[in-house]
């Protein structure tokens, strides 16, 4: 049951990218295809999951004072480790995504949820969250790249569906038609959920929250 | 709601009747487009017609069709959907392919203007922001510039193949001053996009939207007079005089058509004649840097909806103060003395 609830906030209602927009910058530059979305996304999720497990092993270790530096180099260990991998297995992935790989150190995503959930919860909790956030991320990132590639392009994951005669759309890949479509999709979520909103008499996030969660929003309003 | 009733309707003051509906002020702006378009349609043929045709059209089907489903009134006879359409058009050489104007009018009309909340709501100019979207999305589709009746277009075949000339903008960014007699740029003989070429018809609208107050001067004469200075005093081009320089920038691109039809947009330019001056004075001074030093050759659509997104600030510094209140500075200034 956790795991339903948690898969549910991390792909619709707390999704990373198109709900608490987080890790908008890499998003932007690297979802021109389906292959770099998917890349960049399995990579976010491995970090994401492997940061998670230790930071909360680690939870009652750290002291609050340093615990931000302390996410940081754990993170950037993971980081190191998953860039390593795609540059032997995966050259081809690498030279594409370049420098977005490193700056996954710093994705807003991966610090929000270790100060957010993996700082306050168990280890098992904080693994499916990692798992969760991941794929609501990775979704987010097919979906945007999806469309650009198909308008900007013509293509689908490189094979062509729109037929020779179509005219790419150039903007569509470029980071200003990324911004367009983002704030569409953007505004579809909202539309979406304030749907379901209504049909449930009742806002999405308060029911749901897991009760440590809701301990951690009051601890850092407190804050 | 109708008839009748019209005349007892219950309002907050001030109870004003005026003939100043948002149709009457639309169609003042599509009769002083008129002589340009006519002189689009002589110059460039009938292809001008029938692209400015398909993107009226598809601008009031577009509004008509997203008001439908998302329930809104349907506001498609105030005319303003048909004046973005023949500003879309204007905004397009005439060898453009005829399903450009129709994806130019979707972007307008749904995502600029419809999805902020319809007339009155939009941030930037939607023609303006559907001119600078297609020329990113297709720039190799737009490019070719052709001469006036140099050759006749087919009117409705998707594609033409035109032969292209250099712009006497284009000249200009590579330093060169144009072949072109400034008498020519003034009357309209030189290539570029349908509605932009003729400077005197143009300012023939203009001055019907000033007689008619539909406009107010401030914005054009700003807007121009900043180019008009800057390319006086900091000629690009040495070999001609500064003065002819200085009127061939005012007279190329999309100067004029912006200064006029799209800067004094009502909805996304400021209230106050301060606001509208410094807001002239911004679009004038950000047109001719991006001619200067920017990648693009014309700067005009840029500067315009740069502009377009100051106005609420522009609107905040230049509020005009209330009759009988002193201002909160001066106020404690003299306490303090």
């Amino acid at each position: 049951m956790k795991f339903k609830k948690q898969l549910a906030d991390g792909v619709i209602y707390k999704n990373p990218v198109l709900v608490q927009l987080l890790g908008l910058c890499s998003m932007l530059a690297i979802t021109t295809s389906i292959s770099n979305a998917i890349g960049m996304g399995l990579a976010v999720t491995a970090v994401l999951t492997c940061s998670n497990l230790l930071i909360s092993l680690l939870r009652k270790v750290i002291p609050e004072q340093i615990r931000i530096a302390s996410f940081v180099v754990i993170i950037s260990g993971f980081v190191t480790i998953v860039e390593m991998l795609i540059k032997a297995y995966l050259p081809d992935l690498n030279k594409s995504l370049g420098v977005f790989i490193p700056l996954i150190v710093v994705n807003c995503i991966i610090l929000a949820r270790a100060e957010a959930f993996a700082s306050k919860n168990g280890p098992v909790a904080s693994i499916l969250d990692g798992i969760t956030m991941g794929i609501g991320y990775t979704l987010a990132l097919i979906v945007i790249s999806a469309i650009r590639e198909l308008l900007g392009n013509g293509t689908l994951a490189g094979v062509n569906i729109m037929g020779s005669s179509y005219k790419p759309m150039l903007i569509a890949i470029l980071p200003a038609g990324g911004f367009i479509i983002l704030g569409c999709l953007i505004a579809g979520m909202n539309k979406l959920l304030s749907m379901t909103g209504k049909k449930k008499k009742e806002p999405a996030h308060t029911g749901d929250t897991l009760v440590t969660e809701k301990k951690a929003k009051e601890g850092t309003e407190n804050a | 709601m109708n008839g009748e009733n019209k005349m007892l309707t219950v309002s907050a003051s001030p109870h004003m009747k005026s003939w100043e509906t948002s149709r009457v002020l639309m169609l003042d702006v599509i009769i002083a487009m008129v002589p340009a378009l006519i002189w689009s349609v002589y110059a460039f043929g009938f292809r001008a017609l029938s692209l400015t045709v398909i993107s009226v059209a598809s601008c009031v089907i577009f509004e008509f069709l997203t008001q439908k489903l998302l329930k809104r009134p349907v506001t498609v006879l105030d005319f303003s959907a048909a004046v973005t359409g023949v500003l879309i058009a204007f905004n397009l050489p005439a060898s453009t392919p005829l399903w450009i104007p129709a994806i130019g009018a979707f972007f307008a009309i749904v995502i600029v203007k419809q999805l902020y909340g319809g007339i009155g709501k939009n941030i930037v100019n939607p023609a303006l922001a559907a001119r600078v979207f297609l020329f990113i999305a297709w720039p190799n589709e737009i490019k070719n510039f052709i001469a006036p009746s140099s050759e006749k277009l087919s009117a409705f075949s998707i594609n033409v193949d035109a032969v292209a000339t250099a712009t006497p903008l284009a000249s200009l960014k590579q330093g060169v001053t144009p072949d072109v007699k400034i008498f020519d740029m003034f009357l309209g003989n030189t290539p570029g996009c349908l509605g932009e070429v003729s400077a005197l018809l143009l300012i023939i609208g203009g001055i019907y939207l000033l007689v008619r107050k539909v406009i107010t001067w401030h914005i054009p004469v700003a807007f121009l007079g900043t180019v008009a200075v800057i390319s006086y005093l900091f000629p690009l081009d040495k070999s001609v005089h500064a003065w002819e320089f200085m009127l061939m920038e005012l007279l190329s691109g999309g100067l004029i058509l912006g200064a006029i039809f799209m800067a004094t947009d009502y909805v996304t330019s400021p209230v106050t004649k301060t606001g509208r001056i410094i807001y002239g004075v911004g679009c004038g001074l950000i047109t001719v840097f991006i001619r200067y030093f920017g990648g693009y050759s014309e700067g005009v659509s840029f500067a315009i909806l740069i502009m377009n997104l100051l106005v609420w600030y522009i609107d905040q510094v230049t509020r005009p103060r209330v009759f009988g209140i002193r201002k909160e500075k001066k106020k404690k200034e003299k306490e303090a003395a």
